[in-house]
C-alpha cells in the first residue's frame, strides 16, 4: 500500500538484488460497511416515501337537469327508498313516499336495511333517492355512494332535500339529542 | 489451576445474502415507487369499494380541502396555456406573458379571477406560502369554477377530459354540490372521486359478485 517501508534506509530497495521485486500482496477485501450504511438509509427512506395504496376512482354519473316535469323519472310508491344523510354521520331513511315515516340509523345499520328494502322490492320498481342535507359531509356522499355499490343497487338517483324533510331531520336529530 | 481454555470463536459472520438481499429491496423500492405529485393542499380521501385505477392523462383535478377552499389542477403543461390564454381573453384578467408562464408551471391554483394576477407575480416559493382561499363556486350558476371548466374543456376542445373530484373527508357536501353544478352547467354529468381503496364487506353482494369472478375466472 502506501505505506513506506520501515528500515531506516530512506532509498530503499538498497539491499534487494537487481529484479528481486518481491510483490506485495494486497487484501482484496474493501470495508463494505459505508455502503451498506448509505443502502440502508436509502431503504428507509424509499419505504416511507413510497405511495403503496393507489388511489381508485369512483364513477359518479348525475343525471341532466330536466326542467319538463314530465320527462322527469316516475317513482313507484313501493319501489321508493329514499336515504337522508345528516350531521353527525347519521342516517335517515323512509319507505315510500311519505317523509313523516323517516326513522334514524347510522351507515352499519343502513345496509341492512338496504339489503332488506331490496330483497323485499322487485328489482324494476326499487328506486333508491339519495339525499344529502348541507350538514352532511364529502365522506357521508361518498360513502352512501358505495353502499350503492355494495348492495349492488342499480337504480339510485341523488337529489337535493326538500325543506320539509329537512324539517323533519332536524326534529328527529332534536329528539335524539344530536347537536 | 488448569485454566480453562474457551475456543476463540470468530464474531465475524458472512453478511454478504444478507447485503445482497437488502439491496434488492432498494432497487425494487427505487423502481416502484411514484413520488406523490406536489398539492397545494393536504386531502384525506374517504374510501370506497371501487377497483377502477384513476387516470393519469387528460385530467382536470377540482381538489376540495376540509374548509372548502376549491384548487384546480390540470395535467398537461400545452393544455395549461391554452387554459389561461383562454380565462385572460373571456375573463380580461390583464395577465403578462411571465405571468402566464408562472401559471404553466403551477401545480395547482385556488384563487378568485380578482387575484390570481398577484398570485402568479410570486415566485414558486413564495405562491407555496401564500395561503389561497379557494375558487369561489358558491351559487346555482357554478360561480367561477364555471369559467374554469369551460375554458379547460374548451382548451381540450372536444377530446376526453376526464373531470376528477378530490375532497376532504370533513368537506361540507354544499360545497362539494356547488363543485358539481359548476360541471354540470357545463353538461359534463361524469365524473371520477378519488378515493381510498377497500375491500367489499363480507356478505354482502358485491362481495359475492366478486368472489364469483374471482373463482370463474380461474
Amino acid at each position: 500500500m502506501a505505506s513506506i517501508e520501515g528500515g531506516g534506509d530512506g532509498g530503499g530497495g538498497h539491499k534487494k538484488g537487481p529484479g528481486v521485486k518481491k510483490a506485495k500482496k494486497l487484501s482484496t477485501r474493501v470495508d463494505m460497511t459505508p455502503m451498506v450504511d448509505l443502502g440502508f438509509l436509502l431503504i428507509t427512506f424509499f419505504i416511507f416515501t413510497t405511495t403503496v395504496a393507489q388511489p381508485t376512482a369512483m364513477k359518479l354519473f348525475l343525471p341532466k337537469d330536466v326542467d319538463k316535469p314530465e320527462e322527469q323519472n316516475k317513482v313507484k310508491e313501493s319501489g321508493a327508498f329514499t336515504i337522508l344523510l345528516g350531521k353527525q354521520d347519521q342516517v335517515y331513511y323512509y319507505e315510500g313516499l311519505d317523509p313523516t315515516l323517516i326513522k334514524a340509523t347510522t351507515f352499519k345499520g343502513i345496509r341492512e336495511e338496504i339489503l332488506r328494502k331490496k330483497k323485499s322490492t322487485n328489482p324494476e320498481d326499487l328506486v333508491m333517492i339519495l339525499k344529502p342535507t348541507e350538514d352532511a359531509t364529502y365522506k357521508n356522499t361518498v360513502d352512501i355512494l358505495d353502499e350503492m355499490t355494495i348492495a349492488e343497487i342499480k337504480r339510485y338517483a341523488m337529489v337535493d332535500i326538500s325543506p320539509q324533510e329537512y324539517e323533519l331531520v332536524k326534529a328527529t336529530e332534536a329528539a335524539n339529542g344530536i347537536k | 489451576m488448569p485454566s480453562v481454555k474457551i475456543p476463540k470463536k470468530s464474531t465475524d459472520n458472512d453478511m454478504t445474502p444478507f447485503v445482497d438481499v437488502a439491496f434488492l429491496i432498494l432497487a425494487f423500492f427505487m423502481l416502484a415507487t411514484k413520488f406523490k405529485p406536489e398539492e397545494a393542499v393536504e386531502v384525506t380521501t374517504p374510501g370506497s369499494v371501487s377497483a377502477d385505477a384513476v387516470p393519469e392523462k387528460d385530467v382536470f383535478t377540482v381538489t376540495i380541502d376540509k374548509d372548502g377552499r376549491a384548487f384546480v389542477s390540470m395535467d398537461n403543461p400545452e393544455f395549461r396555456q391554452v387554459l389561461i390564454q383562454n380565462l385572460d381573453k373571456t375573463r380580461t384578467l390583464g395577465l403578462t406573458p411571465a405571468e402566464m408562464k408562472a401559471f404553466i408551471n403551477a401545480p395547482s391554483v385556488g384563487v378568485p379571477f380578482g387575484q390570481l394576477k398577484s398570485l402568479l407575480a410570486l415566485s414558486p416559493e413564495e405562491m407555496k406560502k401564500v395561503k389561497q382561499p379557494g375558487i369561489p363556486a358558491a351559487d346555482s350558476t357554478g360561480g367561477e369554477m364555471y369559467y374554469w371548466v369551460r375554458d379547460a374543456l374548451n382548451a381540450y376542445s372536444g377530446r376526453k377530459l376526464n373531470l376528477l373530484i378530490k375532497a376532504d373527508n370533513g368537506t361540507k357536501y354544499p360545497v362539494f354540490k356547488n363543485v358539481l353544478n359548476a360541471f354540470k352547467k357545463n353538461d359534463q354529468n361524469k365524473f371520477l372521486l378519488i378515493t381510498a381503496p377497500e375491500d367489499a364487506p363480507s356478505g354482502t353482494p358485491l362481495h359475492e359478485t366478486r368472489q364469483k369472478q374471482i373463482s370463474g375466472g380461474k
